[in-house]
């Protein structure tokens, strides 16, 4: 069942036209609030495993490009009140955080991505560190003191302003799974998996490997970057501690690995999975324990289910009347005998 | 700002130095299990910020001196070490995943020890007390604080002591042939998983030490391990992977080159260091110092 892209993206955009009638009828202003997480975390897992799943390169600074987005909306937000010009559109500082971030993604990949998949790796760690050094000590974006933003009330067709952000997040958020089906289903897609299989291999058969490489670095930090470019407008009051957590890099790796890593579907069930758990367990039991469930998650779905929830699905739909056949063909033959 | 004075430069060298010798115990476990086992285990933070909470433990209920505590705790991190290894061959190495899973496998062991740290400690610094902390030595313009002093000669005497292990011992040439060739160690009759396990089971050990080290030179929260990701991985590469000397060299500079940043430009700009001279060798010279 293969359904054309812009079919695909017609489906998405009504069902979430459909999801947004439905939160704009209940009435409740915190569904708003608890569904932007989820979406935001639906566009950092599926970014992530633009480059995880689909290329096998791990990336653990989903925390630096998203501050990266939220950082460089603030420089913009000072500057407009500074100077007394006309604040940007979301939609723009989107634009300008994902090709802040994006740029990021790109000089890393190319200073580490020539060597073992390792390195990459422990540089993107790095990375978070040293960028949460440089705005903690650039006074302009709020130093460690944090920066506050002040958001309109209102903005013109919507009205609430809560609901604006979580219409923008619910549209990047398709846009972000689009671009992942597309890449899959394409001649990117397959070089990137040509990349993950079998590296050396694919070298050798004149898959151009960094190249690729790359374009999956820059694709996936730029989409984290505009998760990340309307934060501080959801949040108020943005903070280098708290933006840089570990919580956005643990859960943008744990949610599509959960989930599953080698389709689209796999972070989307993750991230509305667990970002859902998440904002429930935050309210009932506290944030605290509900990263440590997390974690925990994480660790045991990656030894006991390597291919995530998506995996585990497959292989019940394909081994189950196997072995339901298999086994009455046992008792027929041998009665009593069922292994 | 900036003044430029000569005791200030050397201070500022001679305390990189002895900040380097401890940076070079906190690194000899990742060289042993990211140089030569080829395991990259981004947890080791982690473990370190474990032995500084039971060295802090000890010291406070026990008043026992925080690094002879964790001297006698080693041999449970060995235990720990070992049994993780064993979790980490059966399910990511034997079955070839260990690039993507096994990365995600031992950064869930960072992420959870922290939040359990966090959980049951809070946030709150905590710190040990021995005699050694606080004074300090004066020679001319010299000024070398003991806290640094003694971490610094313990740490170089353990790495002295690993280097000797793998270079004269069967079993140290063993890990260090494991590196190489594990078809050729099968057919002398060594078991290669065994050897490695024992390895990781020691480089986790010297977790414990480390994290005694740490905790007497500053107080520790839950999250400092994070700062230390990029120190040791930038010494480790920059070391050469996997040689101990190579490492104890790389770490007195990245050691002095942090110590001179945070003298004249401000400590708080000192954790962008370690970055710029990872991705500078990473650039450059990926093969290290002395690399093999």
């Amino acid at each position: 069942m293969i359904v054309r892209t812009p079919v695909f993206l017609l489906i998405w955009l009504a069902l979430s036209a459909a999801v947004f009638g439905a939160s704009v009828a209940l009435g409740n202003d915190y569904i708003f609030f608890a569904g932007y997480v989820v979406l935001q975390y639906v566009v950092l897992s599926t970014a992530w495993n633009i480059l995880g799943g689909y290329c096998g390169y791990v990336n653990f600074g989903s925390a630096a490009f998203f501050a990266l987005g939220a950082y460089s909306s603030v420089a913009i937000y000072r500057f407009a009140t500074d100077n007394d010009v006309l604040q940007m559109p979301i939609p723009v500082l989107m634009l300008i955080g994902g090709v802040v971030s994006g740029v990021v993604g790109f000089g890393m990949g190319y200073l580490t991505l020539r060597l073992r998949g390792a390195f990459f790796a422990i540089a993107t760690l790095a990375l978070a560190v040293v960028l949460q050094t440089l705005v903690v000590n650039w006074d302009y974006v709020g130093g460690s003191r944090g920066a506050y933003i002040i958001r309109p009330e209102q903005i013109a067709p919507i009205g609430n302003y809560i609901r604006y952000l979580f219409l923008v997040m619910l549209l990047l958020a398709v846009a972000a799974i689009t671009i992942a089906r597309l890449i899959e289903h394409s001649r990117l897609g397959y070089g990137f998996a040509s990349i993950r299989d079998d590296e050396l291999a694919a070298e050798a058969s004149g898959v151009p490997t960094l190249r690729l490489k790359l374009v999956a670095t820059t694709i996936s930090g730029a989409l984290m970057g505009m998760a990340g470019a309307p934060f501080p407008y959801y949040i108020g009051y943005l903070q280098p501690s708290s933006t840089f957590g570990l919580d956005y890099a643990v859960n943008s790796i744990a949610m599509p690995l959960i989930g599953g890593t080698t389709s689209w579907v796999g972070p989307l069930i993750g991230a509305v999975l667990l970002g859902s758990l998440q904002q429930i367990a935050t309210v009932t039991i506290s944030s605290a324990v509900n990263l440590l469930i997390v974690g925990f998650l994480l660790v045991i779905f990656v030894i006991i289910a390597p291919n995530g929830i998506v995996g585990l699905i497959h292989t019940y739909l394909q081994r189950k009347p196997d072995d339901f056949v298999g086994r009455r063909r046992v008792e027929a033959e041998m009665p009593g005998r069922t292994p | 700002m900036m003044i430029f004075s000569f005791d200030l430069l050397i201070n500022a060298v001679i305390s990189g130095i002895l900040i380097g010798g401890f940076y070079a115990a906190v690194t000899s476990g990742v060289s042993l299990s990211f140089g030569i086992l080829d395991i990259v285990n981004i947890a080791h933070p982690a473990f370190i910020i474990l032995g500084s909470y039971i060295a802090y433990i000890a010291n406070a209920t026990l008043g026992v001196d925080p690094i002879l505590a964790s001297i006698a705790m080693m041999p449970v991190f060995y235990v720990l070490g070992s049994g993780i290894y064993q979790i980490y061959y059966i399910s990511f190495e034997k079955r070839g995943q260990e690039s993507l899973r096994g990365l995600a496998f031992f950064f869930g062991l960072l992420f959870i020890t922290e939040v359990t740290l966090v959980l049951y400690f809070g946030v709150d610094y905590r710190y040990v007390e021995a005699s050694y902390i606080g004074p300090s030595w004066h020679f001319a313009v010299l000024d070398i604080p003991l806290r640094i002093l003694v971490p610094c000669l313990v740490s170089l005497l353990m790495t002295a002591g690993l280097q000797i292990f793998l270079t004269r011992s069967f079993l140290g040439r063993a890990v260090m042939a494991v590196a190489q060739d594990q078809l050729a160690l099968r057919l002398m009759a060594v078991d290669p998983i065994k050897i490695k396990r024992i390895a990781f089971g020691i480089s986790i050990a010297t977790a414990s030490l480390a994290g005694a080290f740490l905790i007497v030179i500053q107080p520790v929260e839950p999250s400092v391990g994070r700062e230390y990701i990029g120190r040791i991985f930038a010494i480790c590469v920059l070391g050469g992977m996997g040689s101990l000397p190579g490492t104890v060299i790389a770490a007195m500079l990245l050691g002095i080159v942090e110590s001179l940043t945070a003298t004249f430009y401000g400590p708080s700009w000192a954790p962008a260091v370690s970055f710029g001279f990872l991705l500078l060798t990473l650039a450059v010279r990926p093969a290290g110092l002395l690399g093999r």
